[in-house]
């Protein structure tokens, strides 16, 4: 047998091995319990499931997974390491290309990214990749042995980072271990971007966000909260005391239906909602000082992650009936399948093939239901699905009386607006070379949602990476 | 940071407390009709207060409130040498300066404190002053020095009759605007304080077709335009008075949106208002419930 005959058969042996292991679910909370409370969904492997888990990775020579990350994870390397038992190393890797493993492996859409390209996916489950992402990162966490990587000596160099959410966190700890003075510039009193306001407890507990921030001042990355570029100072006035800026201020301005009755009370747009819950601690209410309209029965409109985030976030709270309000069907819904699942096994109605029409009130001012008109499937559009088209004389009343409208998020245009040379695109969203982040003014650069618009964490990452390594040629060509 | 270094109360029933807090950036880059956010502490919520003063070489910020709710009960207990725990700004937009000719200011109770700082920026512009100050009785009058020495004709009323003029600030709103039918001379409005007093403050000058710019104290939470809680229609359209405001036209200002948004957390603000009170708020740990 030839060396190139003996090689495949043993990938095939190693193939039909994995195969015969199925891939190991994540324990969770059971659905009715989870329902009312705010703790963690999923709970986590345990080591020897993880090393099981591990097991099934065929360490291809050229690993597809890679491919598909953003920040391409050394994805087989970690989970050698895992399957080995050496789980502090294999965070240790992890961190070599992703400074926030824990919260990439609870948020990221594996699904789509690196296990889609997995091998064993065409002949069964891909590695839960993103479930043993988290398992190291959480080991770490839990020996509270974080390992500080090696800082390149001192070059200098400032540069201001605007925005503390996934890009911003990225490229600030890149530019760290690059040797260059790095300072964070958090609007909110709390770093972390969606990561702390958006994503709601029960998906990614807030210490895990804080243990990631915590990491990067240890780091020496300095850190100013509640400072609002764009009034407090501009980006032209931070230039003048830093050698290079990082805006990454995300897609922080909410889309509204444009529907009669929504500024009605009762009504909020997810990010307020959300905001309410997740960084004012509002479902602590009253001991947290923020309150929250806990309405009876909730239908938030719009099929994407942050969507369910609000229905599951309104059961929560003490909702009766929580509903999810979507114009197509659930095949083109954009939101995760786990999200969607999730959603679903806790007790979230979905009523699909409907669009909001109009928002009903009485004479105080209060919501008391919304008329929607139902919808068929036509031709597909330019994103590829379906279109919904209207069907005459469907419309039908719902009694609600809290409405969260999820239907996106334009860029915030704090920064733009203050901004003047800077260029934007007619969405207001900043212009800025895919390559490098650069945008037109020489040393700005930008990433994640406000150059893109709304998209995932881990893109925003690879942003923030991307932007990071070409601020780092810029200063030292400089 | 963020130290109140002066506190002084201008009244005691309603309460109404002046600090000053030590914030030098946005002591040297606040400008008129701009607000701050203040957050007392880690449960602490997230409220909007107009700047009433700063003095940027010594890195004041001057602000004046009225104890309305849990909040603002509890910033009144903060005493001098204190920290809030946030104090962020200078947010919203200053007000459009101008040469507006003469501008009639009008300011309501705790309005009085905005249309400080406003008034000083117009005046420094080189704009003639004409300011009405009112309140419901003479103790909720404050700050009546500072304003006459801005202002070029200074007019002082309270409802009671109390103090000044006996009425509303909207009868000598009307008197000096028929007196202005033949000079023409005020070319804007402004009028600040209680939303009903805002809308009348309009209703007023309406017929006289002269602009009229409200600031309005709506809800918010982040106050950077991210959250829309602060949403209000203005001429139809839907703005966010965080980042498109505070001040708008107010012959435009849908004032009956306004006041019934402004009610949203009214039951809310009950419960915490007496949970603080019987002293269940101890502001400490929150662990006993209260209970101990």
């Amino acid at each position: 047998m030839t060396e190139e005959k003996k090689e495949k058969k043993e990938k095939k042996e190693k193939v039909n091995k994995a195969k015969k292991l199925p891939r190991h679910p994540m324990p969770e909370q059971e659905a009715k319990v989870r329902a009312h409370n705010f703790d963690e969904v999923p709970l986590g492997y345990s080591n020897e499931t993880a090393m099981l888990e591990a097991s099934r990775c065929l360490r291809c020579k050229k690993p597809k997974c890679v491919e598909g990350c953003p920040v391409n994870v050394k994805i087989p390397e970690f989970i050698g390491l895992i399957a080995d038992g050496d789980f502090l190393k294999a965070a240790h890797k992890l961190k070599e290309t992703n400074a926030l493993p824990a919260i990439c492996g609870r948020v990221c859409p594996q699904e789509s990214q690196c296990e889609i390209k997995c091998v064993l996916n065409k002949k069964g489950d891909p590695v839960a990749i993103g479930r043993l992402e988290r398992f190291a990162a959480d080991y770490e966490r839990a020996q509270g042995k974080i390992e500080l990587p090696e800082i390149k000596p001192a070059t200098g160099k400032k540069v201001a980072v605007i925005g503390g959410g996934p890009a911003g966190l990225t490229a600030a700890g890149d530019l760290i271990k690059l040797g260059h003075q790095v300072t964070i510039f958090e609007a909110l009193h709390k770093t972390g971007g969606v990561l702390v306001y958006g994503i709601p407890e029960f998906r990614l507990p807030k210490a895990i966000v804080q243990a990631e921030v915590d990491y990067l001042k240890a780091l020496g990355v300095e850190v100013v909260e509640s400072y609002v570029v764009g009034r407090i100072e501009t980006v032209d006035e931070l230039l003048e005391r830093f050698d290079a800026c990082f805006i990454g201020t995300g897609a922080g301005l909410p889309v509204f239906m444009k529907i009669e009755g929504e500024n009605l009370n009762g009504v909020y747009s997810a990010n307020e909602y959300l905001t309410r819950s997740n960084l004012m601690k509002a479902y602590l209410f009253p001991e947290y000082d923020t309150p929250i309209v806990v309405g009876k029965r909730v239908a938030t409109f719009g099929g994407g992650n942050v969507a369910m985030d609000s229905s599951r976030t309104a059961l929560r709270l003490g909702a009766e009936k929580s509903y999810i309000i979507y114009r197509r069907s659930m095949d083109e819904m954009p939101a995760r399948d786990e999200e969607i699942h999730h959603a679903g096994e806790e007790g979230v109605e979905f009523l699909l093939l409907a669009n909001p029409e109009r928002l009903i009130g009485d004479e105080k001012g209060w919501l008391t239901g919304v008329e929607c008109i139902k919808m068929e499937l036509g031709e597909p559009d330019e994103s590829g699905r379906r279109r919904p088209v209207p069907i005459e004389g469907s419309e039908f009343v719902v009694d609600v009386d809290t409405v969260v409208v999820a239907i996106g998020n334009g860029p915030n245009p704090l920064v733009p607006s203050t901004t003047p040379d800077l260029k934007t695109n007619r969405w207001g969203n900043i212009d800025a070379d895919p390559e490098t982040g650069a945008t037109n003014m020489p040393g700005v650069y930008a990433g994640g949602d406000i150059v893109t618009g709304a998209a995932t964490v881990i893109q925003a990452m690879g942003a923030g990476k991307i932007a990071a390594a070409a601020i780092h040629e810029y200063l030292n060509g400089e | 940071m963020n130290r109140i270094v002066a506190k002084e109360e201008f009244s005691q029933n309603p309460s109404v407390k002046m600090m000053q807090i030590e914030a030098p950036r946005i002591a040297r880059k606040a400008k008129g009709g701009q607000f701050v956010v203040f957050r007392l502490d880690e449960t602490g919520e997230r409220v909007p207060l107009t700047v009433a003063d700063t003095d940027p070489e010594k890195g004041l910020v001057t602000i004046i409130f009225q104890e309305v709710g849990k909040s603002t009960m509890k910033l009144g207990k903060f005493e001098v040498g204190d920290c809030l725990a946030d104090f962020i700004g200078p947010l919203g937009q200053p007000t459009h300066m101008g040469d507006f000719g003469t501008v009639l200011c009008v300011a309501g109770g705790i309005g009085i404190a905005p249309t400080h700082n406003i008034v000083k920026a117009l005046k420094a512009h080189g704009n003639k002053i004409i300011t009405i100050i009112g309140a419901r009785t003479k103790d909720l009058i404050f700050w009546e020095d500072k304003m006459r020495d801005l202002s070029d004709e200074l007019y002082v009323c309270t409802d009671d009759g109390s103090y000044g003029t006996h009425g509303l600030v909207t009868k000598v709103e009307q008197e000096l605007l028929e007196k202005n039918r033949e000079s023409g001379e005020i070319g804007l409005v402004i009028g600040i304080g209680p939303p009903i007093m805002m809308k009348f403050v309009c209703k007023t000058s309406e017929p006289f077709g002269i602009k009229t710019l409200v600031s309005l104290p709506t809800i918010m939470v982040d106050a950077t335009g991210m959250c829309g809680a602060c949403r209000i229609t203005v001429g139809g359209e839907t703005k966010f008075v965080c980042v498109d405001g505070p001040e708008f036209d107010g012959h435009k200002v849908d004032f009956d949106e306004l006041l019934k948004r402004q009610s949203i957390y009214l039951k809310q603000e009950k419960v915490a208002v007496e949970r603080y009170q019987r002293g269940d708020d101890c502001g400490c740990c929150s662990e006993c419930g209260g209970d101990e």
